[in-house]
């Protein structure tokens, strides 16, 4: 079994793969609609000047969402 | 909360005579926010639309006209930006239910044109493939290809238009590039419908046979639904449940709750599958470079988004906004200050004393220019706002600023709308459109009026002189009284933006994600339309509202007449005006309500200058100077006034404005809702009196409070 972290801790820069959401999350529905389904590449881009935000690049587009949200999606080494 | 669609609407309805309208076809612009659709349709219809709101909501309906190429008229309808049909706020439940055709108030389309921002097609794809599977005819256009150049994408675009069934089109809006192809596309007949089946699993498919069994039987649908309606119906994420009639919900509900017990989370897998059935339509369609170039967004991106210079940055051009709306427009309003008051003085001239003349000289006319005097403001706030949202750095704003805004349970989206504000409350809360989540851009709206705007300056000025009528104030006091009324409107924006959130959050949890576009060149002609839609919708919608508002206040000062004529003699004339004053409806109010404002520390002669300046902040200047038979000119001199207010006593002798009474009376001003403008405004940003009636009585009571405690607890400590 790989290692699992979190979206929202990837360093800067890193890569991980989408392995699971929190299932019966409004948000993450919605989510996972913007592309965040499981399987899915994803780059932490950056973080907002004061740490929150974080900027995630997903299938081409760039979007921005908070760390409590982000703390809940599941990744493993892509 | 859920209102009722089904009742028919007589503004939007067009009427059945004018060139057979109804009859024209009804083409609907569908897409992600951010795509450039607006750009594509101001290009199309010109200045051939109007802006409405949809009956009930505050969702825009942007609706033009524009001629096909065999000079055919064509309705073309601008929908909201939506990311799903799966819809989770008014704006997409509209989009939903005009594409099911739900609305009574508007046609089903007979086509959709479908824009996609050509560098984010994947997700694009996600609501393209969901409205294609509607079974009305459509047509994608891959716009902004400039960035998808940018970002080295290759996009096939016959193989693209064969999978789906469908033309395609690249354009460039900004530039017009492919608008030629769109013309000559809308003016053929449209191709048949896509045909793309929705990924539905077997067991949901058969699970929504039955939803849609019942809700037919219930009355929710009619006999010829698809299966899709059940579908976007029991997938409504809408907190508000928009477009869905309340005694329906509680059936839809059910169903939904069948639906996720039989099947646990089906949405989610629906999801996963369109990705998977999009990630198939686009292989060999889309290629991507090897690995992620550094785009021209990166580069800017290190620098506006830096830890430092980020934020450098973001200050610079926000001090430069905050400059041009209070210092620039101050130069056109002027004009338009005088101008309206040259055009008073010669119609005066030209018509014979009597009622009116004095309605249309001093109610109409001030209120007119009362009203003008916003547009430079407005015009300024939305060119900002246009090319901030046109360039795409407005959502580099909202992520630096989300982590501070969200302390007090907003998003970063508010930050432009409330720190305008300082400025002018009017301008900020018609940008508060701009605010994605329906209950923090009610809640924005409530609080920009406690930032502490230009209107309120004049009033603080002058208490400030009243305070120190030895002679001159000095500025290190000045500079820290006027600090301090800053300070606590601000504190109170805060603080109320709290409390609202806490009492509203009881719907789920609302999701803050931010699409980062890449940066782009403005289009001046769509930045430039947008800035006199604006101004149109202020002066058509809330100008109405304040120029009757004005009327009725200027009747309150003016009625009943005094019965001797007017006296020549200047002194003679400032005496009779104080005494018409004091006897009008508004002055007797002012005795009226004096025991009520007592306890502030106010007598009646301000009393009737809270009353008058319920108008505007500064007329409370203006009022003084009449009671108090100074000749007022303008705000600049406020020499005579002063004096005039620092000698006024109690009948008891004591003094009325003492030192306390004064900022008592701007802590006063600070809270209360004193501006006509910003009630018309968000009454028509709220659809309706219900809002701007609670704004005034929580502002105008919190103001009465803060009064009351200053000069209460300043009373018993002696001062």
């Amino acid at each position: 079994m790989a290692p699992t972290t979190f979206l929202s801790d990837l360093s800067v820069g890193m890569s991980g793969v989408i392995a699971d959401l929190p299932p019966d999350s409004d948000a993450h529905t919605r989510l996972r609609e913007l592309g965040f389904v499981p399987g899915t590449p994803v780059r932490l881009v950056r973080r907002a000047p004061m740490g929150d935000p974080i900027e995630v690049a997903v299938r081409g587009s760039r979007l921005a969402m908070r760390k409590g949200e982000a703390g809940k999606i599941k990744l493993v080494p892509g | 909360m859920s209102v009722k669609i089904k009742s028919p609407d007589e503004k939007t309805a067009l009427p059945a005579d004018t060139d057979s309208s109804l009859t024209d076809p009804v083409f609907a612009m569908v897409g992600n926010p951010n795509c450039g659709k607006s750009t594509i349709f101001n290009t199309l219809t010109g200045l051939k639309q109007k802006v409405a709101n949809y009956p009930g909501v505050t969702v825009e309906k942007r609706e033009g006209t524009c001629l096909s190429q065999h000079g055919k008229r064509l309705r073309l309808l601008d929908l909201p930006g939506a990311y799903s049909l799966n819809a989770r706020s008014p704006d997409e439940a509209v989009v939903r239910d005009v594409l099911l055709g739900r609305r009574t108030d508007t046609p089903k389309p007979d086509l959709v044109i479908f824009v996609a921002d050509a560098s984010n097609l994947e997700r694009n794809l996600y609501l393209a493939t969901q409205v294609f599977e509607l079974g009305i005819p459509s047509l994608l256009v891959l716009n902004m290809m400039d960035v998808a150049e940018d970002k080295q994408l290759r996009i096939d675009q016959e193989e693209l238009s064969r999978r789906l069934g469908i033309p395609v089109i690249l354009m460039q809006a900004t530039s017009g590039k492919g608008m030629l192809e769109l013309k000559s596309a809308l003016s053929r007949k449209p191709a048949a419908a896509p045909r793309r089946e929705p990924p539905l699993p077997a067991p949901v498919a058969a699970a929504l046979e039955k939803t849609r069994a019942e809700l037919t039987a219930a009355g929710v649908l009619d006999e010829q639904a698809s299966l899709l309606e059940p579908l976007y119906l029991v997938s409504d994420h809408d907190p508000a449940h928009y477009g869905i009639e309340e005694f329906h919900l509680g059936r839809i509900a059910a169903c939904r709750a069948l639906l996720e017990k039989n099947h646990p989370a089906w949405e989610n897998h629906l999801a996963a599958a369109r990705y998977a059935d999009i990630e198939k339509l686009l292989s060999g369609v889309l290629r991507r470079p090897a690995r992620d170039e550094s785009t021209l967004t990166d580069k800017l991106d290190s620098i506006f988004l830096h830890p430092v210079w980020g934020g450098a940055c973001m200050a610079m051009i926000m001090l430069l906004l905050f400059y041009m709306i209070f210092s620039v427009a101050e130069g056109p309003m002027e004009w338009i200050d005088g101008a309206m008051a040259s055009a008073g003085n010669w119609i005066g001239s030209q018509m014979g004393p009597g009622d009116l003349r004095d309605l249309v000289v001093s109610g109409i006319i001030p209120g007119v220019s009362g009203i003008a005097k916003f547009l430079p403001q407005i015009l300024i706030l939305f060119f900002f706002i246009g090319m901030m949202e046109d360039t795409g750095y407005m959502a580099r704003v909202a992520f630096i600023m989300d982590k501070f805004m969200g302390r007090v349970g907003l998003n970063g989206r508010s930050f432009v709308p409330f720190f305008s504000s300082y400025a002018c409350a009017v301008p900020g809360i018609m940008a508060t459109r701009t605010i994605a989540s329906p209950k923090d851009r009610l809640i924005t709206i409530l609080i920009t009026p406690l930032a502490s705007c230009s209107a309120r300056l004049p009033v603080y000025l002058l208490m400030i002189a009243a305070m120190f009528p030895a002679g001159k104030v000095p500025s290190l006091q000045k500079a820290l009284i006027m600090l301090g009324m800053y300070a606590l409107g601000t504190g109170g924006a805060f603080a109320f933006a709290w409390l609202f959130n806490r009492s509203m959050a009881k719907e789920k949890s609302s999701l803050m994600v931010l699409e980062m576009p890449s940066y782009k060149r403005p289009a001046l002609r769509h930045v430039a339309h947008y800035m006199l839609e604006r101004a149109k919708i202020f002066l058509v919608r809330a100008g109405t509202v304040i120029l009757g508002l004005s009327i009725l206040l200027w009747a309150a000062q003016t009625y009943p007449k005094p019965s001797t004529p007017e006296p020549e003699n200047p002194a003679a004339k400032a005496a009779y005006n104080t005494e018409h004053l004091a006897n009008s409806m508004a002055g007797r109010a002012g005795h009226w309500i004096e025991p009520l404002i007592k306890p502030l520390g106010f007598d009646w002669k301000i009393g009737i200058g809270l009353i008058s300046s319920f108008t505007a902040r500064e007329v409370f200047v203006s009022t003084m100077s009449i009671i108090y038979a100074v000749e007022s000119k303008g705000d600049e001199n406020l020499e005579p006034l002063t004096k005039q207010i620092a000698d006024d006593k109690w009948p008891d002798g004591r003094p009325i404005f003492t030192p306390l009474v004064c900022i008592s009376l701007m802590v006063f001003y600070v809270f209360a809702m004193q501006c006509l403008s910003t009630v018309a405004v968000v009454k028509r940003e709220t659809n309706g009196w219900k809002w701007p009636l609670f704004q005034i009585a929580y502002m105008t009571g919190t103001a009465y409070l803060a009064s009351l405690a200053v000069y209460q607890i300043g009373s018993l400590l002696g001062f």
